[in-house]
């Protein structure tokens, strides 16, 4: 079977959000996202590696900023100085590219409606229950001692203990989320930007995942071929 | 760099050519209605009583009374679906937001005095315009003979 761009995936990088006028006059909110070269830097195997993968380079930076193990690798390939190296799982060992190819992104948006998108959500700080996890507030006035507190966290001597995963404050945001059907407004081959509908993920210049696919677990795959 | 490919993405929808108007104008809109394939315009006639935003995100209400009963329509300046705008009568507003309107009833009370100033500045620039046009390339001559002049001077020198 021979394997498409669209059954790995590309990296891109969040330039911001507008909005932009559709066929009908209504307004589309836009997320902006620029696609820089992406380069194939390895292709794992199932013989070599027990899974199958495309691994993807982009960001090029200054030699000295480039980890020494990683740059000699490079040089090794023969390829610019990449800074950042992302995997994509396929299903079955990809036939058709080879190190040192550049992914045709084009080919990748081509007749694409929607995308899954994985970035690092904006960190938040350390918050309360209530921003955290939507808990309800107490009463502002009248005496009430409790006003974003998050109340009782259980019981009493029964189970005399706190159950695991009771909702608490803590640390917020800075997690990988992904958006399963991003919807794929338009893509500008000629500046290399594609725009999203909507919000994704992240702050502006962080980095984007775009894959075609989602697929929740990739633990039955491959197992024992 | 992010904000200038943003800034881009947004010229290329923005309306160069848009009439200027300001709050208090009596416009009329020609707004661009589509029935199943049909195409048709419907003009909306009113005050200008708010203007909003800027950039691709520019807004400006319109309030219009109609048999008793006022309607208020917002639209985009920007959107394809407003077609055109025509200042039909230049209002004077004292203020940038004439919400003050919706609580006056009456065709005389819900007027504005004619801005003669803003009217008479105008008038006046189309004639300098005009003037600045004829004259150009004649100003263009007498700068090519004067540059003309002064090379022939400066090998002399």
């Amino acid at each position: 079977m021979a394997t498409t761009t669209q059954d790995y995936g590309v990296v891109g990088k969040k330039v911001g959000m507008t909005q932009i006028f559709g066929e009908d006059g209504d307004v589309i909110p836009v997320t902006v996202v620029e696609i820089s070269e992406n380069i194939v830097t390895d292709i794992k195997t199932q013989a070599r590696d027990g899974y199958t993968a495309v691994q993807v380079g982009n960001f090029t930076k200054r030699d000295k900023l480039v980890k020494k193990p990683q740059l000699a690798k490079l040089q090794k390939d023969n390829l610019p100085s990449l800074s950042k190296f992302f995997e994509f799982r396929t299903y079955e060992t990809v036939e058709g590219i080879k190190v040192g190819d550049a992914i045709d992104i084009e080919a990748f948006f081509k007749d694409l409606k929607t995308v899954k998108v994985t970035g690092t959500s904006i960190g938040k700080g350390f918050q309360g229950g209530v921003k955290r996890h939507n808990m309800s507030v107490g009463r502002r006035s009248h005496g009430s001692k409790s006003k974003r507190q998050v109340g009782s966290s259980g019981a009493g001597t029964d189970p005399g203990r706190v159950f695991k995963g009771k909702r608490m404050p803590g640390r917020m945001g800075n997690k990988q989320i992904s958006i399963n059907k991003a919807k794929v407004v338009k893509y500008d081959a000629e500046n290399r930007l594609v725009l999203l509908r909507g919000p994704v993920p992240g702050k502006k210049g962080s980095i984007l995942r775009f894959s075609a696919r989602c697929v929740k677990s990739w633990n039955h795959y491959n197992k024992d071929a | 760099m992010s904000q200038e490919t943003l800034r881009k993405i947004e010229a290329s929808q923005l309306k160069t050519d848009f009439t200027d108007f300001q709050v208090g104008d009596n416009v009329c809109v020609k707004v661009l209605i589509r029935e199943g394939t049909k195409e048709r315009t419907q003009n909306f006639e009113g005050m200008v009583i708010a203007i909003k935003g800027g950039g691709i995100n520019k807004s400006f209400t319109v309030r219009r009374t109609f048999q008793g009963i006022a309607i208020e329509r917002t639209f985009m300046v920007h959107s394809p679906k407003v077609v055109e705008l025509k200042v039909l009568r230049k209002g004077k507003a004292r203020r940038a937001k004439l919400y003050y309107m919706r609580d006056r009833i009456g065709t005389k009370k819900t007027r504005l005095r004619e801005d003669s100033a803003r009217i008479a500045k105008e008038f006046k620039q189309k004639l300098i315009d005009q003037e600045s046009k004829e004259s150009k390339p004649k100003a263009k001559k007498e700068a090519a003979a004067k540059t003309a002049v002064e090379e022939a001077a400066t090998p002399a020198s």
